[in-house]
């Protein structure tokens, strides 16, 4: 029997730019380098995978297709081995919705999001972070992914839709199995949706008798333009949204930080003695290590950057790529710790910027203080393997750090 | 003699990154959906021009404007 764990392995890359596959394990481990031959090869590369894909390479090809909603639809968002059917069932407003319907369905979602929403919430994941901090401070070492980064955005987004945190581990396996196992089996990707909204169907069951104060009685309680409530597969589909997309997004982007923290002392320190320059650490660590690619689908030909795309094909939108581009960012490869200017574009680009990045921000800025507040010093465990997740997510799922200072 | 600084948000390119809220909070205020808009008239109050034009040079959407007047 197979290992239903690991994803089905696809032909090794020989020719990245006219072959080109984001799930190979030497785009998992060191995707920049690629990035590099790619862009310098067009600002728009394609394969044959995944049933024809294209990828832009610049930051400039990656923002005209973001803000062309015309020619690219977000009805499908993850490149795949096959093109899962467009059904309510499995779709996911705002995400997966083109105008006109999207900015509704988007705005009904953006309140509970705002700073000052955040500031709120900022107390719960600060305990959150000193609870995880004291579970494993006195051990030496740690796997900061299993014990830190990945608790985090997990237990937030649950208090925030009214879920128990103890639930953690499902929805970390849900998500395993839609955004990495389902890019090449369609059965576990449709599985997980089904479980996801059985899950949901039963909390919303349990609001209407007795209401609550959280994220899944507000979309209950929301009306569209006519003062209807929503569909009952709008609410469930945003709800597995929030979900999805609230979890190893920002499980990667606290992770991949904590992972160049470790292996650069002068940042490390840097930090430790301003730690006022913390958010805007945050912003270059998240160009630099962009957790979030997201995909288009061709609806109509066109041209980008003088490159012909053709309806039918994916592109696989890599905002992670577009951040690297040095015609956008000086010193694009290396991180600048205090970059003033920092037009980055890890939250997306255009009308689906992420909901979430106030809450993505908040929680790196929060983990990131409480981290060095209580282990200034810490490093790789050399004994130890850093391993990373594959495809739409990149982020370290694997993190064994020495903790306290190298003797 | 410096210029007098004025900010303006485009709002039909705002998508509510809240970087210029982030770094300039005294230019700009965001409505309930978290898309931002200048503060007042947009005009800067003297001292604060850098973070005017730290605000612009942060916005992924190219929607702030500084116009010197």
């Amino acid at each position: 029997m197979s290992d239903v764990s690991q994803p089905v392995a696809h032909p090794p890359v020989t020719d990245w730019v006219n072959d080109f596959d984001h799930t190979d394990p030497q785009w998992t481990e060191d995707p920049f380098p690629i990035w590099d031959e790619l862009r310098a090869a067009s600002p728009v590369v394609h394969t044959e995978r995944f049933l024809g894909c294209y990828m832009p390479t610049t930051y400039e090809a990656v923002r005209a297709i973001a803000n062309d909603t015309e020619h690219f639809s977000s009805r499908r968002i993850i490149v795949r081995d096959v093109r899962p059917e467009l059904t309510t069932r499995n779709a996911a407003p705002p995400i997966t919705s083109d105008p006109p319907v999207h900015k509704p369905a988007k705005q009904l979602l953006l309140p509970p999001f705002t700073p000052d929403a955040m500031k709120k919430l900022e107390p719960r994941v600060r305990d959150i972070c000193n609870e995880l901090i004291d579970g494993f401070i006195a051990d030496g070492q740690v796997d900061a992914a299993a014990r830190y980064t990945k608790h985090i955005p997990v237990r937030a987004i649950a208090h925030m839709l009214g879920i128990p945190e103890s639930d953690s581990d499902l929805f970390i396996n849900w998500i395993h199995m839609i955004l990495e196992l389902g890019i090449k089996d369609e059965g576990v990707l449709m599985q997980a949706v089904q479980e996801m909204s059985g899950y949901f169907r039963a909390h919303i069951e349990e609001r209407r008798s007795k209401p609550t104060d959280d994220l899944i009685s507000y979309l209950m309680n929301a009306r569209d333009k006519e003062g209807q409530p929503l569909e009952e597969s709008h609410v469930l589909g945003s709800l597995r949204l929030l979900l999805i997309a609230g979890i190893d997004t920002t499980w990667s982007a606290i992770g991949s930080s904590l992972w160049h923290l470790a292996r650069t002392p002068a940042d490390r320190e840097r930090l430790i003695a301003e730690p006022e320059l913390i958010p805007v650490a945050v912003e270059e660590l998240l160009r630099a290590y962009s957790p979030v690619t997201m995909a288009r689908e061709v609806v109509k030909e066109t041209t980008i950057s003088g490159c012909p795309v053709k309806a039918g094909n994916m592109v696989l939108l890599s905002f992670p790529a577009a951040n690297r581009d040095p015609d956008m960012f000086p010193d694009a490869d290396k991180v600048v710790i205090d970059r003033r200017e920092n037009r980055h574009a890890a939250f997306g680009l255009g009308i689906h910027r992420c909901i979430g990045s106030n809450l993505a921000r908040m929680e790196m800025q929060v983990a990131l203080e409480e981290w060095l507040k209580w282990v200034p010093d810490f490093r790789l465990d050399p004994a130890g393997t850093v391993t990373w997740s594959q495809g739409t997510v990149r982020g370290p799922r694997q993190l064994p750090f020495l903790l306290g200072k190298a003797k | 003699m410096t210029a007098r600084l004025r900010v303006h948000v485009d709002p039909d390119k705002c998508q509510g990154h809240a970087r210029c809220k982030a770094l300039a909070p005294e230019l700009f205020e965001l409505d309930e959906f978290g898309n931002a808009h200048e503060a007042g008239d947009g005009t800067v109050p003297p001292g604060l021009e850098d973070k005017a034009w730290l605000a612009k040079s942060n916005c992924p959407e190219i929607a702030i404007d500084v116009i010197e007047e």
